[in-house]
């Protein structure tokens, strides 16, 4: 049990959970507009790899995070275009972009670098320390240094929430999702809306690539997102398609990562075994309560106005 | 006195089907004009060009005087122009004011001013009686509240013309009757009313003038003070419509017993079906109909007994209550009823494709479906005659023809069908009709469960009527009145 | 129509080497060679066809089970893990077992194939069939399970032989494949690939349970009407393609690799996919796409040596394919553009 009240577990599972809850996010966003992302996966790879090839470029970490959401912008646009004007199914589209950004991320990745993989002095973000917090026994230690993305996702999530709750444009988003019909009889640009929702969650998700590639680490390679994005749509499902629920389910996956980390300081359980965990754990939360949350009611149905 | 709105010439097409032929129409201020016509006759063609949902291939509408071409709703609602489709266009999971202001959202700063609308909301409801709670979630509120909602929403845009289409096919006859008093209120405010039907009382009640279309063309605009429901009806299938003949039934035993039957939003219920008798379940959509077929049809757990001839059918699956003798002929075709990508052919095979003679030891005898599909295909007359076709390339009314002909080729003992006509033309309807009315006269049971009065009383021996899931009753058809059937529909006893 | 529709997949294969080419002139290459090199790596020698049909055998097979779980409307993206399941379970029956050949051959393919089936059927096809959880999530879950455990089991896990090589013992002769063109890897297992997909496509065509897994795949709705138990559709549906997956996995194995070592990063399955997308699901066409793709694969390695093109170009290629594949609408959307509203 001293390994719960390691705030070292703690602490990594916010880290690890926070690229899965960016792509979470984007997945929201997307699937409450109706479009059934699981491109979330290449968005990720997408964006860790324009975060760290911008940043060594230009020296600058933050024009990579810049990078990583126009990328991820310009990849979701062909996912939007496709599924939403072109009317092609969400999930063979998506599996098509994740190919595409694997194989393209890859093969810039080889070459631009070579065998010998991303130049060794990349800038990575800065860590920023919560002045005060970080004093507080034990929760300092948890939430008071990490890198400057898990601090600015807090603020897009409050950001998104609002969004959602209380402006027209959350209202459209929620409305084309749940019926187009009606709310294109309302005068909404449904295929508009639907469009920038899906590239606005492309930018966001990316986001979580460019905090794996030069979050804590500053370097990227081929398979790093490792399903990282189809954790997050378990995460959307599991978090009831809103983006509170998204973030507390994406814990629960950085959870088990971190705690197969610790556990592979302290116990002789072999290493391979105990990364399973995540990959077990989206499949048991999947399992355990779908079913008792409602995907938004015309999620992954192309919407054609002609009819 | 001028006219608001002229259609001049309109013309439509789709293809080579000619939806909407050389239409000519006028509406005055403050007019309700009722627009007359079967399904498919053109009506809906006219009012999504209307409301810039379509666009014309030719003709002209003007508006006021002014050339009026809507590219999309939002041009119509600028123009002052209302529609309240048949099927809502709400969102349940949004509150009444957020749909209300969908679309047109009045802004404070970043965020959306939902406060405005509702104040705006309340105002409206005063002023035409259509009260409603701006906070409540659509998917809480009933059919007839939904229905207000939209007519808010049309008066919120300021809307002059208002389209009604359909609007009493879902409502009991009392919310039709509250709804006819709040036309003829907008009717004193100047407001013109489209009016969209096909049941001719109401627009005998409720118009002024009526146009009358038939396939695509108008066949006449009468006074309707100066006509008569048997013109209407004339002009409207250009022949004289008969009833279907029922001749006087001799019930026998009971071949559909329910008791105590219980599920999910249903019962506790029971109810009998004799040979050579039709029940049929009446109610307002949504208070249980389909808990009640999903229950006989063997696709949910229920409670209770069902005999079928005196045998139980308990906890039997759906084929084995086919194979014990229930035809099913479900509400909707198209999702429940038939595979639309696959061919006619198949879909003849798709209730008994796991035994023979349609299948040996697990593998098809596709010649037998073939032979048997040409033979069902020509005794139905389904249009086109090609039993390759996709069911998906037929029309409603062939689709509907596709699954009778499969249901009746299993000589079923009781046949459950549900609303059969939805969607179909008159010819159509009364050949479903027909083949209902063969199965009574031969002696089987018919559990008839219909949203439409008209077909309820045209068909049914005894009519039995459902309400939050439960029956308020059955009476015989013969002593059965309209509003003693609609006051059961609404809960009360007649 | 018809023809177009036929027609479509050809073009999206010509778009995508039309993109590979252009990325590689941008960055310095002649695309020409480059293509040049593919082609004379994968189909200039007896030896280079030997390697394409080689390397298209596994995605022939897993793009059938991907083919079999689309057309039962199931997203089987997770063949990956069924296939490492049979390979595991092939190698380790494979060299531990003592058997005459014939049985030992037939043992080993028949045990991956059911270990590929219990890992599509018992976790993702229960979850699926009594939870509704999301089958494209579980089956890649699944498949990085199955990786891990692979690595698990070679690395210190007790499948590693003696030494210190993250590796299984080698099979015994009895179970291997034997084979087909000598100073190749060419096994008799090719011959399994046509037999498979003509199996397939009588499954699925031809049988009461291929009708019930299309009914349930096209309109569940109308399969329950039609009295198809969705629990049972499901069952059989991901059982199936994890089935063939997991022969894949064993037919590699016991014809090409003879062991179990670190090569989890090679994913057929996930191949597989764009195998069946590319063949509109169909078994006969699947072996055509898988052909396509063996053509990629075996030159690849052949254009990174010979045109220094990075073989990655391959898999910008395969998306390229199934992006425009799925993008079907285009067509219409250009007809509509182009001003023809007929």
């Amino acid at each position: 049990m001293n390994v719960l009240a390691n705030s070292e577990l703690w602490a990594s599972t916010l880290a690890l959970a926070i690229p899965i809850a960016y792509a979470a996010l984007g997945g929201v966003m997307s699937e409450r507009a109706g479009v059934v992302n699981v491109a979330l996966e290449g968005m990720m790879a997408t964006g860790a790899f324009a975060a760290v090839a911008v940043s060594a470029w230009s020296g600058n970490a933050w024009l990579g995070v810049l990078a990583a959401l126009l990328c991820g912008a310009l990849l979701s646009m062909l996912f939007a275009w496709a599924t939403v004007y072109l009317r092609a199914d969400h999930i063979v589209t998506g599996l098509a972009i994740n190919i595409l950004a694997t194989g393209a991320t890859g093969f810039l990745f080889n070459a631009l670098y070579g065998p010998l993989g991303t130049p060794s002095n990349t800038p990575s973000l800065p860590r920023w320390v919560l002045p005060g917090i970080d004093q507080i026994p034990f929760l300092g230690k948890i939430v008071g240094h990490h890198e400057a993305l898990v601090y600015l996702f807090f603020a897009l999530l409050i950001a998104l929430a609002w969004i959602f709750r209380r402006t027209a444009t959350g209202l459209r988003w929620r409305a084309v999702g749940e019926n187009p019909k009606a709310a294109d009889a309302a005068g909404v640009p449904v295929l508009r809306v639907k469009f920038w929702a899906v590239v606005s969650a492309g930018a966001v998700a990316a986001l979580g690539g460019a905090s794996l590639s030069i979050g804590s680490l500053n370097s990227f390679s081929p398979h790093m997102v490792a399903g990282r994005g189809f954790i997050a749509l378990a995460a959307v499902i599991f978090g009831a398609w809103a983006p509170l629920g998204a973030f507390l389910a994406s814990l629960l996956f950085g959870f088990a990562t971190a705690l197969a980390f610790q556990l592979q300081s302290v116990s002789n359980i072999a290493k391979n075994l105990l990364l399973m965990l995540p990959y077990l754990v989206t499949v048991l939360a999947l399992a355990g309560l779908v079913g008792r949350t409602s995907p938004p009611a015309a999620d992954g149905q192309p919407y054609d106005p002609g009819r | 006195m001028s006219a608001l709105l002229e259609v001049r010439q309109l013309t439509k097409r789709f293809g080579t089907l000619t939806a909407l032929d050389h239409v000519d129409f006028d509406l005055l201020p403050g007019e309700v004009h009722a627009l007359l016509g079967e399904n498919g006759a053109g009506k809906s063609t006219f009012m999504n060009l209307l409301y810039g949902l379509l666009r014309p291939d030719s003709g002209s509408v003007s508006l006021e005087g002014v050339s009026y071409q809507p590219a999309s709703p939002k041009d119509a609602v600028l123009a002052g122009v209302g529609m309240v489709h048949q099927h809502f266009m709400l969102i349940p999971a949004l509150t009444v004011a957020e749909n209300v202001a969908l679309g047109d959202e009045p802004r404070r700063g970043f965020g959306i001013d939902l406060g405005s609308v509702e104040k705006k909301l309340a105002e409206l409801a005063a002023e035409y009686h259509l009260e409603v709670n701006p906070r409540a979630k659509v998917a809480d509120l009933s059919v007839g509240l939904r229905q207000r909602v939209e007519i808010l929403k049309a008066f919120y845009r300021r809307a002059r013309l208002l389209i009604l289409d359909e609007p009493t096919a879902l409502l009991t006859p009392q919310e039709s009757q509250q709804l006819f008093r709040a036309v003829r209120a907008f009717q004193e405010r100047g407001i013109s009313v489209i009016f969209i039907s096909h049941k001719l009382d109401e627009v005998q009640a409720l118009s002024g003038r009526v146009t009358v279309l038939r396939r695509g063309q108008v066949v006449g605009t009468l006074t309707t003070d100066q006509t008569s429901p048997a013109e209407l009806a004339r002009l409207m299938v250009g022949r004289s419509l008969a009833p279907p003949v029922r001749p006087p039934s001799r019930p026998g035993p009971a071949l559909l017993e329910v008791r105590d039957l219980q599920a999910q939003g249903l019962g506790p219920l029971g109810f009998q079906v004799r040979a050579g008798e039709i029940l049929a379940v009446a109610g307002v959509e949504g208070n249980g109909q389909e808990a009640l077929i999903a229950a006989l049809a063997g696709w949910s757990r229920s409670q209770g007994e069902v005999l079928l001839d005196g045998r139980p059918l308990g906890r039997l699956g759906v084929r084995a209550r086919a194979e014990a003798g229930l035809g099913l002929v479900p509400s909707d075709r198209q999702e429940d009823g038939l595979v639309l990508p696959l061919p006619v052919r198949d879909n003849l095979a798709l209730r008994a494709y796991h035994r023979p003679p349609y299948s040996h030891s697990g593998v098809l005898d596709l010649p037998y479906w073939a032979t048997h599909a040409e033979t069902l295909v020509r005794e139905f007359d389904v249009r086109p005659p090609d039993r390759r076709a996709p069911a998906a390339a037929l029309s409603g009314g062939n689709q509907q023809k596709v699954v009778l002909a499969r249901e009746l080729a299993a000589s079923p003992k009781v046949l459950v069908v549900s609303q059969p006509t939805r969607g179909l033309d008159i010819g159509a309807s009364q050949f479903v009709y027909s083949k209902l009315l063969d199965l009574r006269a031969a002696g089987k049971a018919v559990l008839l469960v219909s949203l439409d009065l008209d077909e309820i009383f045209a068909l049914a021996d005894r009519i039995a009527v459902l309400y939050r899931g439960r029956l308020m009753g059955t009476v015989p058809s013969e002593s059965a009145t309209r509003e003693g059937i609609g006051l059961m529909m609404l809960g009360q006893e007649a | 129509m018809r023809g177009v529709r036929l027609l479509w997949p050809l073009l999206a294969i010509l778009i995508a080497f039309a993109v590979g080419g252009l990325l590689t002139w941008a960055f310095g290459h002649d695309p020409f060679s480059a293509y040049g090199a593919l082609i004379s790596g994968s189909l200039g020698s007896g030896y280079a066809i030997s390697t394409t049909l080689t390397d298209a055998l596994p995605l022939m097979i897993t793009g059938l089970a991907v083919a079999l779980s689309f057309q039962s409307g199931l997203f089987n993206i997770g063949a990956s893990g069924q296939y490492w399941l049979g390979a595991i379970v092939a190698v380790w029956l494979g060299y531990s077992l003592k058997l005459p050949t014939p049985l030992h051959l037939l043992v080993c393919l028949l045990a991956g194939a059911l270990a590929g089936a219990l890992w599509a059927a018992l976790i993702p096809g229960l979850a699926k069939a009594f939870r509704g959880a999301n089958e494209v999530i579980t089956t890649l879950m699944m498949t990085y399970v199955a990786t891990y455990l692979g690595h698990y089991l070679i690395e210190g896990g007790p499948m590693q032989a003696p030494g210190y090589t993250p590796q299984s013992p080698h099979l015994l002769p009895s179970a291997i494949l034997p084979n087909l063109v000598s100073g190749t890897q060419l096994s008799v297992g090719i011959f399994l690939a046509p037999l498979l997909a003509a199996l397939t496509w009588f499954l699925l065509s031809r049988t009461r349970l291929g009708f019930s897994l299309r009914i349930s795949g096209y309109n569940p709705r109308a399969a329950r009407y039609a009295g198809v138990r969705p629990v049972v559709a499901i069952l059989a549906a991901l059982g199936l393609s994890g089935a063939l997956a997991g022969l894949a996995g064993a037919v590699q194995m016991m014809g090409v690799d003879h062991r179990l070592f670190d090569s989890f990063g090679t994913s057929y399955g996930y191949t597989g996919i764009v195998v069946a997308l590319l063949a509109r699901n169909n078994p006969f066409g699947v072996l055509l796409a898988a052909l396509l793709f063996g053509v990629l694969s075996s030159g690849a390695n052949a254009m990174q040596i010979n045109a220094g093109v990075p073989f990655h170009l391959v898999d910008v290629i395969q998306g390229v394919i199934i992006f425009f594949v799925a993008a079907e609408g285009l067509m219409r959307y250009l007809r509509l553009r182009s001003g023809g509203n007929s």
